[in-house]
């Protein structure tokens, strides 16, 4: 096995891990520099309005699943356990809490400025309110809500556009001018918009470079790393755009080469199961979780959980041109906001557009708002796609809810049944 | 002959089945799983061509002319006996050699009295294994684990109390060595210990001619070449033997396969093992369709009958008949190995029944298993149940009025009294594929050598953390 830090890193690897380096050191120095610091969430995050405003983002989600990589996420979440919160609660939020009550080291290693604003821009998952009320109790900060309504019909109508244009405009940019003490630049956020455009165009090229055979990357445990630039800190900047541009290069030689994608022991040879995931993946488990795959050369070639922070693949590109509808249709659009239909739609495309032989569902424990209907899901693809699918379980930051021999052993007969099916579809 | 072998090394137990090239099963095994698995699997390999060359006997036997089917039969079962006598006498030898050597090792913790009555004890063993082993008598356990470990408790809390000696003093030892005992693999000359096996039995009705004829058929028997010409594993132990990675295939795999080779019609099952339970769909074709299973947490498995019958002072096999005689089933709902010992007391203590307490943990278990079940896309057609679990009458009790109750009463509830073996079934089925599609593998594991035990990691019960 070919240790991790010895496999060469591609000059887009390199690029990412400095830029994040870059925005930690930002962080870490904020105060003396005078930069106030904006919490927000992922999925339907504003960040060209945080940026158009010279505000620091920090993605509590993101500094969770760094903790869980990290192997730190137990110790926080024993710590938000000894401080009240129970056992079933969301795992991001007990580990994101126990690691301010822990002095709130970031995942360089450099201490997290406190916030000035909690933006909390709701995108169907109703955690994140009840998180950033208890943020809100231990900061003492302002927080500004951005209501996005549910697309329970599949569709975003005028009215839920306005909606969301209205609170942009009456609530959370005075907000945000009031605390930056600065008028919203538009031409800023314009240019912004216009970037974030140019990155969401060469994000969409490298999924879908999965379409390829083999596929050049992976698109869950690999995409969890390309996803990294546009779900944070970058979208709607220079950095995001080169950093795609070169991925995206990277791949396009990939496939000129005819080379499968890396894994964490170096490429795949040959690939033998494309599977679409639904889901997020194990953040405490995570090589191991993704050996498992890549040691059975099952490679994911499209994953729902990497479009959390946007459906770009589905046409959705951030616009200059009326840059705060244009932050509406993103939020409302949202993979967090959309029905149980409209995500099995989605899934039923990327199993048919990547020709995929399976489809998985990794179920977590702790995330009721995801977990919910997903057994639902998982049959009503079967009967759409003809296509088998799999069904474990494990958790986002929480150790104690990864069963390695469990998740191991669904899985491998998974993919046996797979091969039983091609076996059987061979010999008839 | 070629035999195709399938080996299922579960958690509690380790099942091997052997298959000739028609697919007809020609010998099956089981042995407990103890903490070495290489032996385990040995073990099971080996009780399984016993299992076979025993059945060839019977064939020899019965076509003999002089004999008649029934007579045979019962000849056989004699033999069997003596044989397994035979093996036993041969464990306890080398049981009897080590407890001594550990009591002379440990001088400070032993002496004279201690050593005598520990001596006196295995003596006892020898002198009373017969019984243990007689057509009558109905044994709790093949394993030489349980009938050795039960026939010392019990000799040794005797002559603890009657010769005034701490009963830990004379426990230890045997402790220690049962462990060293069981993993160590005994080459098996199967004419040899058939042969004497024969004569302990008494042959001398037979006549000087029967006599050798029955040598003979021993020779034949004993001699037979067996050759394996291709193996697959499964089971929970699966990853942790030196398998060849061609050669393994997931217990649902082949479960499904199994259960679907003995009742064709099969189209769902239900498993449960001693840490798992798997609700599984087939198709036509045995071949698995979907499946769910038990989470990182094992409530509600085999594991969780043994541990009420641990606290219960009861034999596993005993706990089934005893619910069956409830006439007021309990009402519980956790299943949680971790909180059943509480449970169990409380409700004892609140003047509850045992036989109430237990079908009412029948049922709890069960209705987890109808959840899985559910799960995994519900019961329409033919349904098999398999598994340690399936050997307990209550269980199957509870299972069919619960499957009656959610899919109706049309449906064929099938469990067979080899069901534990379905796992292993499978596996020799997938061995067979292999060796007719010209890729077989082969089973090599070293004898008795080390081998690790996988972690029991299974998430977040503060009882397996």
């Amino acid at each position: 096995m070919t240790s991790e830090a010895a496999l060469p890193k591609d000059s887009s690897q390199k690029r990412q891990k400095q830029m994040i380096a870059d925005h930690f050191d930002r962080l870490a120095r904020a105060k003396e520099d005078g930069r106030k610091v904006v919490y927000t969430f992922v999925p339907g995050n504003l960040t060209e309005l945080i940026g158009a405003f010279g505000f620091l983002p920090v993605l509590p989600e993101i500094n969770a699943l760094q903790s869980g990589m990290r192997g730190k996420s137990g110790g926080y979440i024993s710590e938000a356990e000894r401080a009240g919160h129970s056992e079933d609660v969301c795992s991001y939020v007990k580990c994101d809490f126990g690691m301010l009550k822990s002095g709130n080291i970031g995942p360089t290693g450099k201490p997290l400025p406190k916030p000035d604003l909690l933006l909390l821009s709701y995108t169907g998952c109703f955690t994140f309110m009840k998180w950033f009320e208890i943020l809100r109790q231990e900061y003492r900060c302002p927080v500004v809500m951005l209501h996005v309504p549910y697309q329970a019909d599949g569709r975003i109508s005028d009215e839920m556009r306005k909606y969301v244009v209205q609170q942009l405009v009456s609530e959370v940019i005075p907000t945000m001018e009031r605390i930056s003490g600065r008028k919203l630049d538009e031409a800023d956020l314009e240019e912004r918009m216009r970037l974030s455009a140019r990155a969401e165009d060469a994000l969409v090229d490298v999924w879908e470079s999965a379409r390829h055979r083999p596929s050049p990357i992976d698109g869950y445990f690999g995409g969890v790393y390309y996803i990294g630039p546009i779900f944070s800190a970058f979208r709607g900047t220079t950095d995001a755009v080169l950093y795609y541009q070169e991925l995206a290069a990277e791949v396009d030689e990939r496939i000129a080469r005819g080379d499968g994608p890396m894994t964490p022991d170096g490429p795949m040879p040959s690939e033998r199961y494309r599977l679409v995931v639904e889901g997020p993946p194990n953040w405490t488990n995570f090589n191991e979780f993704w050996r498992m795959f890549s040691r059975e050369r099952a490679v994911v070639v499209a994953s729902t959980y990497t479009r959390v922070g946007g459906l770009y693949d589905l046409g959705f590109r951030h616009s200059p041109a009326d840059p705060l509808s244009s932050l509406a249709d993103y939020c409302l659009g949202c993979y967090t906001n959309r029905s149980l239909p409209d995500r099995v739609k989605l899934l039923e495309k990327y199993i048919r557009d990547y020709k995929a032989d399976g489809f998985l569902i990794n179920s977590v424990k702790s995330c009721n708002s995801f977990s919910a209907g997903q057994l639902l899901m998982l049959r009503e693809l079967e009967k759409r796609t003809g296509v088998p699918g799999g069904f474990i379980e494990s958790d986002l930051v929480d150790p104690r809810y990864f069963g390695r021999a469990n998740v191991e052993n669904r899985l491998q007969s998974y993919l046996q049944m797979l091969e039983s099916h091609r076996s059987a579809r061979a010999a008839s | 002959m070629r035999v195709f072998v399938g080996i299922d090394l579960g958690s509690t137990t380790t099942k091997a089945v052997l298959l000739d090239e028609n697919g007809q099963i020609v010998g099956r095994g089981i042995t407990n799983s103890r903490s070495n698995y290489e032996v385990a699997c040995t073990v099971a390999r080996d009780e399984a061509t016993t299992s076979a060359r025993f059945n060839f006997l019977t064939r020899a036997l019965q076509e003999s002319k002089e004999s008649n089917a029934h007579a045979a039969r019962s000849f056989e079962l004699s033999l069997l006996g003596a044989f397994r006598l035979e093996l036993y006498l041969a464990e306890l030898s080398a049981l009897r050699e080590r407890m001594l050597e550990l009591l002379e090792g440990a001088r400070a913790r032993s002496n004279a009295s201690i050593h005598e009555a520990v001596s006196d004890i295995l003596s006892e063993m020898e002198q009373t294994a017969p019984s243990l082993f007689s057509q009558t008598e109905e044994r709790k356990s093949d394993f030489f684990r349980d009938l050795a470990g039960s026939a010392f408790l019990s000799a040794a809390e005797r002559i603890s109390h009657t010769r005034g000696l701490r009963f830990e003093a004379l426990v230890w030892p045997f402790d220690r060595a049962i462990l060293e005992i069981e993993t160590e693999v005994r080459a098996l000359d199967f004419q040899s210990v058939l042969s004497r096996a024969a004569r302990r039995i008494g042959v001398d009705e037979l006549g000087r001619e029967g006599q050798d004829a029955l040598a003979l058929v021993i020779e034949q028997i004993g001699k037979r070449h067996l050759e394996e010409a291709s193996f697959v594993g499964t089971g929970y132990g699966r990853q942790t033997l030196p398998f060849p990675k061609a050669a393994v295939r997931s217990e649902i795999l082949c479960h499904g396969r199994g259960a679907h080779y003995v009742f064709p019609d099969t189209r769902t099952l239900l498993d449960i093992g001693g840490q798992d339970t798997k609700a599984i769909q087939v198709n036509e074709h045995g071949v698995v369709t979907s499946f769910q299973m038990n989470d990182r947490c094992a409530a509600g498995c085999g594991r969780y009958l043994g541990y009420i019958a641990e606290e219960l002072s009861l034999g596993l096999h005993e706990l089934g008949p005893l619910a069956l005689k409830s006439s007021n089933p309990a009402r519980i709902n956790s299943t949680c190995t971790v909180f059943a010992g509480a449970e169990l007391r409380e409700r004892l203590g609140m003047g509850e029944h045992r036989e109430d307490i237990l079908a009412g943990l029948h049922r709890a278990i069960m209705l987890r298993a109808m959840s899985l079940l559910a799960r995994s896309g519900g019961v329409s057609q033919e349904f098999t149940f398999t598994g340690g679990v399936c050997k307990n009458e209550m269980a199957c009790r509870v299972l069919r009025e619960l499957v009656d109750e959610t899919y109706g009463k049309h449906l064929t509830i099938n469990i067979h009294p080899d069901s534990i073996y379905m796992g292993a079934l499978g596996a020799a089925l997938f061995a067979l594929d292999d060796w007719r599609a010209g890729r077989p593998q082969l089973l090599r594991v070293s004898q008795g050598g080390p081998s690790a035990v996988p972690e029991r990691e299974t998430g977040a019960c503060v009882n397996c953390a």
